[in-house]
């Protein structure tokens, strides 16, 4: 199988996830940046499953699953705080400080 | 002999009893008049009934007997044990006898005292640890009486605490010992890593092969001793605390200050016979600390008005003699002293307690302030307490050394000892007449008491003068028997010159046999044995004439109007300014490093300043970083995070 080609998409779209984590200030664009990381672990892992095993399919459906709550939940946040402050700019949601 | 658990037992039986009756009802006095000196008598039955099964047939090697293993560590065993000799058969028989007396006296003169019951308490307890120090088995389990000592010597000082010089008596008196403590602790730290163990028969045994006689160790092991034996037995330059401890009521005096704890010093010696015969150099010291101080504290003793404070200087005086004893290697001379000792001083304490007890109550009568045991308020009192008089009389011959009171026989035999040995070594000469001037002072001073207490006009006042009447019999019982003591005492050990049988010596044979052969012979010839007799004789002659001449009762005022000290008088009435000079040299400077570098500089410095607010002012700065961090930008978190991850990659991934 093509185990390094795959794990090269699985890399780059990770890195294209953080990048996108650490660049914007939309919390709706971040949260599909932490999608597109997990996902692209998912990826890895099932790249990985075709050689060592059905562990790693296993895991990407727990993954999926987290990831679906997790979405579920944080989009509601993200509702919340929106109907509270209008916006959804990470800049500008900074009330919990030390 | 195996009910010997019983002696000390009794007395701490006692203590429980008195302490829970303290505690729960104080007014309880009968039941604590009955148990008080009932456990006391108890235990001197208990321990005849030892002393006999320890003297048939004829005294032999030391009964031991082990309760159970007290500090198991590594090799060493330190049993709770007793040991039964000679020796401390001597001195169990004082503690309880003497003791039982004491007490008994206690019931009359403590009667109306609101601390009646906490008084017998400590009593018993401590005499309960004076057993224990005297039949210990071992330097530790003699340690711990030493120590509970101590703290009944202190909880008795500072009986009546609610005065400040009472409870500062107290303290003095133990912290002093603590320097004397500090002797013993490393003597025994000595002993054990020379011989490997501490219990006195394995000592011992071990002693000849482990030192060498005259080494550094082995005088470094008695010196250590003695430090702790001076501490106890108030010798110099430990000896400040003794006279202040004459704080503390009367019977505490006779008993702990007079005939039993003080003693434990010379009782240590005593014990070490064998070590401190193998050191000349300590058993020199011994002695030469012995003479001085019986020169030294006599002096003082001249001119004190307080009637406890000559008693005081006078113990302080004894024990020296006492040390002259132990120190020349006559063992059993020492422990005879002690002996007689400790009759004749506890019936001078007593009958000085008889004394205060007639002034306090004249003086409560009339509600008068003047001072109860000073002897410039009294004199006179011969036809107000004639028995006191008459015994107190016995005592102060016996002290004098007037043949045939117990008093001569022993300090006698002990300046005769040190003559003998300045034969050999001329240094005991100069102790033998330190103590022959010792012993015209002492004779003198004591005349001086008597005469000022007893004789002469009365200076108490015109209106207390009626209400001065002698003390009840549970008082002056005690009394006559002390008297009887002091007076035919000297029996014990009768010298063979005037055709005695030097019993005690005998009976002690066993425990000073095996110093014996170390010590240089030394024996004078029977005529120079009698002229030294005649010296010492014709010296406390002296010393009694020239008080009868020199001293006018009758030109004496009441202290309240008695003129200021001046000159050498003063000196001495200000004790040689011992206690200004401790004062000057340890006090100050020891109070100046606690003040100013103890407490400004560790505590408040250090402690307190890099310690406790110096970690404040860590966490605050930690905190300040925190909060900087937590700054509320989303972003910056996860720029943090992720370099936290890559770090942690860089980490993993080599």
């Amino acid at each position: 199988m093509l185990l390094g080609p795959t794990l090269a998409v699985a890399a780059v779209l990770f890195v294209i996830g953080v990048l996108g984590v650490l660049i914007r200030r939309n919390a709706i664009i971040i949260f599909m940046c932490v999608e597109l990381m997990l996902n692209a672990v998912n990826l890895t892992f099932i790249a990985f499953a075709q050689s060592l095993g059905v562990g790693g399919q296993i895991f990407v459906f727990f993954v999926m699953a987290v990831a679906a709550a997790e979405a579920a939940v944080g989009l509601a946040i993200v509702l919340a705080i929106y109907r509270h402050k209008e916006t959804v700019d990470l800049r500008n949601i900074n009330i919990l400080k030390g | 002999m195996q009910l010997v658990w019983l002696v000390p037992l009794l007395p701490l039986l006692g203590f429980v009893l008195n302490g829970t009756l303290a505690l729960t009802r104080p007014q309880a006095k009968t039941a604590v008049s009955l148990i008080g000196p009932g456990v006391l008598l108890a235990a001197f039955g208990v321990a005849i009934a030892v002393v006999k099964d320890l003297a048939t047939p004829h005294p032999g090697a030391p009964v031991v007997v082990t309760y159970w293993d007290w500090m198991p560590v590594g090799a060493l065993h330190i049993s709770a044990a007793l040991q039964v000799d000679s020796l401390s058969a001597v001195m169990i028989l004082i503690v309880t006898g003497v003791g039982s007396l004491i007490h008994i006296f206690s019931v009359g003169y403590m009667r109306s005292d609101d601390g009646y019951a906490r008084f017998f308490a400590y009593l018993n307890l401590f005499v309960f640890f004076m057993l224990v120090l005297v039949l210990g088995a071992s330097f530790p389990v003699m340690f711990v009486g030493w120590e509970g000592v101590g703290l009944c010597s202190y909880l008795l000082i500072g009986f009546w605490f609610d005065v400040t010089a009472n409870a500062d008596a107290g303290k003095k008196a133990f912290i002093m010992n603590r320097i004397g403590d500090f002797g013993f602790l490393a003597a025994m730290f000595l002993i054990f890593q020379s011989t490997g163990a501490l219990d006195f028969q394995s000592v011992f045994t071990a002693a000849p092969t482990a030192f060498a006689p005259g080494s550094g160790t082995i005088t470094a092991i008695t010196l250590f001793l003695f430090l702790g034996g001076a501490g106890k037995s108030a010798q110099i330059p430990l000896y400040t605390w003794l006279p202040d401890a004459m704080a503390g009521p009367t019977p505490v005096s006779a008993l702990i200050h007079a005939a039993t704890m003080v003693t434990a010093g010379v009782y240590l010696v005593a014990r070490a016979n064998l070590l401190f015969a193998m050191a000349p150099v300590s058993s020199a010291v011994v002695a030469g600390v012995g003479a001085l101080t019986a020169l030294f504290a006599a002096t003082i003793a001249l001119k004190q008005w307080d009637i406890k404070k000559v008693l005081a200087y006078s113990t302080v005086s004894q024990l020296g003699y006492m040390f002259i004893g132990v120190g020349t290697g006559a063992y059993a001379a020492g422990v005879f002293h002690l002996a007689t000792h400790a009759f004749f001083k506890a019936l001078l304490f007593l009958g000085s307690g008889s004394v205060i007890h007639a002034m306090h109550a004249a003086y409560h009568h009339t509600h008068s302030q003047e001072d109860a045991q000073d002897m410039r308020n009294m004199g006179g009192l011969r036809k107000h307490l004639p028995w006191t008089w008459a015994l107190m009389w016995i005592a102060t011959l016996a002290i004098a050394g007037i043949p045939p009171f117990a008093g001569f026989f022993s300090k006698d035999e002990i300046l005769g000892a040190a003559f003998a040995r300045g034969t050999t070594q001329p240094i005991w000469y100069v102790f033998w007449v330190f103590g022959l001037i010792g012993a015209l002072l002492t004779a003198f001073y004591m005349t001086r008491m008597m005469l000022y207490t007893f004789h002469g006009p009365n200076r108490t006042g015109d209106q207390e003068r009626e209400h001065l009447h002698e003390a009840p019999w549970v008082m002056t019982g005690p009394l006559v028997v002390l008297g009887i003591l002091s007076l035919a005492g000297g029996a014990l050990n009768l010298p063979a010159l005037i055709g005695g049988g030097s019993w005690l010596e005998h009976w002690l044979a066993p425990v000073t046999a095996g110093s014996a052969s170390l010590l240089p012979a030394s024996e004078v010839s029977q005529g120079t044995e009698w002229t030294l007799i005649a010296v010492a004789v014709a010296i406390a002659l002296i010393g009694i004439a020239g008080a009868i001449q020199l001293l006018k009762p009758a030109s004496l005022v009441p202290a309240r109007q008695s003129p200021a000290e001046h000159g050498f008088g003063k000196v001495l009435a200000n004790k040689w300014y011992v206690d200004e000079l401790y004062d000057t040299v340890v006090v100050k400077p020891i109070g100046w490093v606690s003040r100013v570098i103890l407490w400004k500089g560790v505590d408040q410095g250090v402690i307190d300043g890099a310690g406790v607010n110096g970690s404040v002012g860590v966490s605050k700065a930690l905190g300040w970083v925190g909060s900087k961090l937590q700054n509320g930008e989303v972003g910056f978190y996860v720029v943090l995070f992720v370099l936290g991850v890559a770090l942690v990659l860089r980490a993993a991934i080599r």
